[in-house]
């Protein structure tokens, strides 16, 4: 009997997942349909960029500053390389390296603003915070500039330091976050069960925070890359001769001046991945705070 | 004033016809008022009474001809002493509102603006309408303020909102309603926030300003007793339908309905008291701390018999709940021991080894929060059973289907998250996680207090069920006098972190009881329509007798 | 002592804390420097002589706590030390000569644009919220959800080509000196003021209208309608009193914000504000420069910060007349 029901749950738990994600997914709004896509395509391009691209990403291909041609569908740059394929290539560098930064940022911040809550008020929370508000009260930028001056311009101390820096926001939101779940009365249950730290973490902590911590996810990657983006732009982030999107609108910025709109294209592959997870979280922020506002 | 000439009974003052109101989730329009009529006179108090979910606060704000944001009144006809509220102009109803219908609301401490203070708040609708000016208006308001028996009538209007108490903030704001002299008021809720003993004061206090003044109110509650004392004729709603309505003496002596017959019966669940003298928990001379001066637990000690069911009652800040933290060793208390089957507890928890904390379980009042809205029902019940026994896999499961059964929900709610379960099931759930450890003491702390009345009444039953079945004991936390009554063996009276009173049922129940108890007892609402007026009565006279 | 006042004194106390570990954490940057940074400074002219007088020229032999005390006992006058730039040589360059005129163009601009951003943003974002669900609310809503997410380099360049390049309406490149008028300075630093605006009234829009729709739905509102309270009056006069401490962190947020978009649109438009300057020191890894630009950065926007706090604290009823 129990046995067959175990199966029956099996059965029905999978498909009840798959069938009200898919639920869930009719009900998206155009905006966050769009989005998907937009980062669908994005995401494969980072993929695939050796296949799709038609020339190498630094390879040197024609004269300088050729205009746009059925051979370089976007002309080519100051030292003659093929824009369109260094675009493709962005994809890869800007994106992989603000993923990867989001990525550290989060299990830094997460472990610690989750620790934090569990021993709220203990000294390692106060000094945790005390250190994160200070961090806090110096802008992102300006902070990620000054350390980028002490440490030099290496991709490793880009991540390492915008990691750290973004840490402190994620902090903020998984402590407050776990907070008010930590003084939920299941996991007081827990507690006067005589359950471990861990199992009380991972069971009854972790899944209750995870909805604000990946809408969190999407909208910390558009401020980690906007912010490498700028800082590449400002010509000491990622370095030549990798391809990188804000690097390129500063290589080619003096374009513009002329009327030429090159410089446009890599900001506008920054924007519009940016604007379309900011759709994306935006419906998924709906659906899980519940909160409806159009009414 | 010119209005009173006005106010002859007998003549209608609103009629709803057919009230249909809609309110918007999960993409659609529902129905949640389904057609419901109401008639009331002039001078008349109409008792709305129903559970949550019964439409009953939104019934009342459509008198007044609003609809909630998300809401919107569909259908029927509000007619309002000849005027139509449906086909009045937003502006029309906004005269009428303040001024001829006024509105009390649940949590005064909420509905005051905290920026301006009482006195402004409780005029401003007199002054805006150009009823009166503004000194007449103050010296009204003042008027109001003595006659609803506020403490300091002449000075309590220049205090702001989070300067007064509770029962203090609802009379002021029945003042404020008051201020315009309206035909109608209504009162939504408005002593369901307040202690048992505050709510006396302020329940005679409304009651009297509206038979003085002969306005007609709709009275919205939950409490049948609370509805008895101040309603002409009750009216009872269930899924925004009219169950019965009918004058108040008659409908408590003979309902019709079936359903109206199951609200009343709550009352009639009657355990008697069982003694015994095999005592698995003993607290003795225990006093708790939450840190700083200030002792919530001075000196208590409380025993409870194996099989039997101790009910610990008090009012909000009298220590109940704190005495079930320290019991479970959350609190570790600052002096005093905690004994469990004759053999002392360690203080904290961490001390305490597995098998203790399996003898000890607890159940808390708002099954929402105590069960983890992530965890399917299998995984919720089946945990202590792996962890207490050690039994998992298809044993386990077996296990959870048993108890599922004890608790009389299926196996087919194995699966299911919290979320998908009715208030009521929760709290059976929580039941069964409980059971599941096999515990010897079960902390309930006022289970039952976040349900309706119905439901209330079945969860009672299931635990006194599954206290004969497996001979556990409870130490039950209340406010509920009438849930002590219906399932006690002995009774702990607490006043502000002290055992007032304690003994078998039948003694505390019966006088002469501590002036604490008597009070505590006198101002629980009863069924009898008469009960207020004696009760106001019996005090006022005492309240000679002792000075003389 | 009037509870207020005890507030607002604790509220100073704990930014004065702030900006004194921002000032030790903006110090010790110093302390990290990786090994060979003289030679990496100093480059061609690298010899063992110049190094050697470059290492004590920067004070290295010297303990943390003496440097430190010395560093900010001159910013408190008004000195943030000597450039690097020319170290070795006999040109002594004093940051704070070289800030001095920058700061008041970054200043300059930060203002322009805040004049312009705050009362429509907050006019916007309080028309949003009061007229909700309507056309306007919705374009709004989506056309802010898009901006917000632009970096603020796109918004400059594309204003730039279209509007400089293309329309010839203003200035493409924003070079301003200390002989330019002060007309001709607003005509200059128009398009970077009317990125930053764009920059930041999206986001202060959306927070501003948050939070009067939070506001909206409390109770004493809807009290305050049941009341017969004609809406003009509800608005003015039950939920304004309340609106001062959202409102107001809102636009210190946002401003805060102004601080860091700055250095980006200097950038852009060639404007010689101290944000293009940092970026400038950051290159030429010149510390001294880049300590100080830190410094203004990060006070700057504690104060914003603090001060946003103390006005939602003396608005606050409750604090204002306690039991």
């Amino acid at each position: 009997m129990t046995a067959e029901a175990g199966d029956i749950r099996a059965i029905k738990a999978r498909r009840g997942r798959i069938e009200s994600a898919w639920r869930v997914l009719k009900t998206a709004p155009f905006s966050a349909w769009l989005g998907m896509i937009i980062i669908a395509i994005y995401v494969f391009c980072a993929v695939f960029a050796p296949w799709i691209a038609p020339y190498g990403e630094a390879e040197i291909v024609g004269n300088a500053y050729q205009p746009s041609s059925a051979e370089f569908w976007l002309g080519t740059d100051q030292i003659g390389r093929d824009i369109f394929s260094r675009l493709i290539y962005g994809a890869r560098n800007t994106i992989g390296i603000a993923l990867i930064t989001t990525l550290l940022s989060f299990a830094i911040g997460g472990t610690l603003g989750v620790f934090a809550a569990i021993h709220r008020g203990g000294w390692l929370d106060q000094i945790l915070s005390r250190l994160v508000d200070a961090l806090m009260s110096i802008p992102t930028l300006i902070f990620a500039l000054m350390l980028l001056a002490v440490f030099g311009k290496y991709i490793a101390a880009l991540i390492l330091i915008l990691a750290l820096l973004d840490s402190t926001r994620v902090f903020r939101l998984a402590r407050a976050t776990a907070i008010n779940v930590v003084v939920m009365d299941y996991v007081e249950a827990a507690r006067l069960r005589g359950e471990g730290l861990g199992w009380i973490t991972m069971k009854e902590i972790v899944p209750n925070i995870m909805p604000p911590l990946v809408a969190e996810f999407g909208l910390r990657f558009c401020f980690v890359f906007l912010t490498i983006s700028s800082l590449s732009f400002l010509g000491v982030g990622i370095q030549p001769p990798t391809a990188d999107w804000g690097s390129m609108v500063a290589e080619n910025k003096s374009l513009i001046t002329y009327g030429n709109p090159t410089p446009l294209y890599p900001a506008a592959a920054i924007a519009l991945l940016t604007v379309a997870v900011n759709f994306v979280v935006d419906w998924f922020l709906h659906r899980t705070s519940g909160l409806r506002d159009e009414h | 004033m010119s209005t009173e000439k006005k106010r002859t009974k007998g003549e209608i003052l609103l009629e709803m016809k057919d009230v249909r109101i809609e309110g918007f989730s999960d993409d659609k329009w529902h129905q949640i008022v389904k057609g419901v009529d109401v008639t009331l006179k002039r001078g008349e108090v109409l008792g709305l009474i129903g559970e949550s979910g019964a439409g009953k606060s939104t019934l009342g704000l459509a008198a007044m001809g609003f609809a909630r944001p998300g809401c919107r009144i569909s259908g029927g006809s509000i007619v309002f002493d000849g005027i139509d509220l449906l086909k009045s102009s937003e502006e029309d109803l906004r005269k009428l509102r303040g001024s001829r219908i006024a509105y009390v609301a649940q949590s005064a401490s909420a509905a005051f603006n905290p920026a301006h203070r009482l006195l402004d708040q409780t005029i401003e609708t007199a002054l805006d309408h150009h009823i009166l000016d503004r000194g007449k208006a103050e010296s009204d308001a003042r008027d109001l303020y003595r006659r609803l028996r506020l403490p300091n009538p002449d000075t309590i209007g220049s205090r702001y909102p989070h300067q007064v108490s509770g029962g203090q903030l609802q009379r002021a704001m029945t003042a404020m309603a008051m201020s315009c002299r309206p035909d109608l008021i209504i009162f939504d809720e408005p002593t369901t926030a307040l202690d048992v003993t505050t709510q006396v004061e302020v329940l005679a206090a409304m009651r009297d300003i509206v038979e003085q003044f002969h306005t007609a109110a709709i009275y919205i509650t939950h409490d049948l007793a609370v509805v008895a004392q101040m309603a002409h004729r009750i009216m009872v709603l269930r899924y925004g339908k009219e169950v019965e309505e009918a004058p108040t003496r008659e409908m408590l002596k003979s309902p019709r309905e079936d359903y109206t017959k199951t609200l009343w019966a709550v009352r009639k669940l009657q355990m008697h008291e069982r003694p015994s003298d095999d005592i698995v928990l003993r607290v003795h001379d225990v006093t708790a701390s939450y840190g700083g001066e200030i002792t919530v637990l001075e000196h208590v000690t409380v025993q409870v018999p194996r099989g039997r069911t101790v009910a610990v009652v008090g009012e909000s800040g009298s220590g109940k709940s704190t005495l079930a933290r320290a019991i479970t060793g959350l609190l570790p208390p600052l002096s005093g021991e905690i004994y469990f089957d004759g053999k002392p507890l360690p203080r904290t928890l961490r001390e305490r080894d597995k098998d203790m904390l399996r003898r000890t379980q607890m159940i808390y009042q708002s099954p929402d929060t105590a069960l983890n809205p992530r965890q399917r029902v299998r995984d919720v019940i089946g945990r202590p059973i792996q962890f207490y026994h050690g039994i998992s896999g298809q044993a386990c499961d077996r296990k959870v289907v048993e108890l599922l059964e004890q608790i009389e929900l299926g196996e087919s709610y194995l699966d299911r998250l919290p979320g998908e379960l009715s208030g009521g099931q929760k709290q059976r759930i929580c039941i069964a996680r409980a059971l599941a450890a096999e515990p010897e003491l079960i902390i309930c702390d006022e289970v039952t207090s976040a349900l309706d009345q119905i439901v209330q009444e079945e969860i009672l039953k299931l635990l006194m069920r599954l206290q004969e079945e497996t001979n556990v004991s409870y130490l039950f936390i209340t406010h509920d006098i009438a849930t002590v009554q219906a399932i006690a063996d002995e009774i702990v009276v607490m006043y502000q972190g002290k055992v007032v009173q304690q003994g078998p049922k039948s003694q505390v129940l019966s006088p002469p009881h501590p002036a604490y108890t008597e009070l505590l007892l006198s101002s629980v609402p009863q069924m009898d329509p008469d009960w207020l007026t004696q009760l106001l009565a019996a005090r006022s006279a005492r309240s000679t007798r002792v000075p003389a | 002592m009037h509870p207020i006042v005890r507030t607002v004194l604790q509220r100073l106390g704990l930014g004065l804390l702030t900006l004194f570990i921002v000032s030790i954490v903006i110090f010790s940057a110093l302390e990290m420097l990786p090994g060979g940074f003289a030679e990496a400074i100093l480059g061609q002219s690298a010899t063992p002589e110049t190094v050697a007088a470059f290492n004590k020229e920067i004070g290295l032999d010297r303990p943390a706590i003496v440097r430190y005390v010395e560093w900010i006992g001159g910013i408190l006058q008004g000195d943030f030390g000597t450039s690097y730039a020319g170290a070795g040589g006999n040109i002594k360059r004093h940051v704070s000569d070289l800030i001095a005129p920058r700061l008041y163009n970054t200043f300059f601009l930060a203002i322009m644009a805040a004049v312009i951003a705050v009362p429509l943003a907050l006019t916007l974002g309080v028309l949003a919220a009061l007229y909700r669900n309507s056309l306007f609310d919705r374009i709004v809503n989506s056309v802010t959800l898009t901006t917000i997410a632009l970096p603020e380099f796109f918004v400059a360049y594309v204003l730039m080509f279209f509007f400089a390049i293309k329309l010839r309406w203003f200035y493409s490149l924003s070079t301003v000196s200390e002989s330019t008028t002060f007309l001709e300075h607003i005509s200059r630093a128009a398009l970077p003021a009317i990125t930053l605006t764009l920059v930041i009234i999206a986001h202060m829009m959306r927070m501003t209208r948050a939070a009067i729709i939070n506001l909206l739905a409390s109770p004493y509102i809807e009290m305050a309608q049941l009341k017969g309270i004609p809406r003009r009056r509800v608005i003015v006069h039950h939920a304004l009193p309340n609106a001062w401490a959202p409102i107001v962190t809102v636009v210190a947020f946002n401003l805060a914000y102004l601080v860091v978009g700055v250095v980006v649109v200097e950038v852009v438009f060639v404007y010689p504000g101290i944000g293009q300057m940092m970026v400038d020191a950051v290159s030429s890894r010149d510390m001294p420069v880049v300590q100080a630009c830190a410094l203004i950065f990060a006070a700057t926007y504690i104060l914003l910060n603090l001060s946003a706090d103390i006005i939602s604290i003396i608005t606050n009823p409750r604090l204002l007349h306690p039991r």
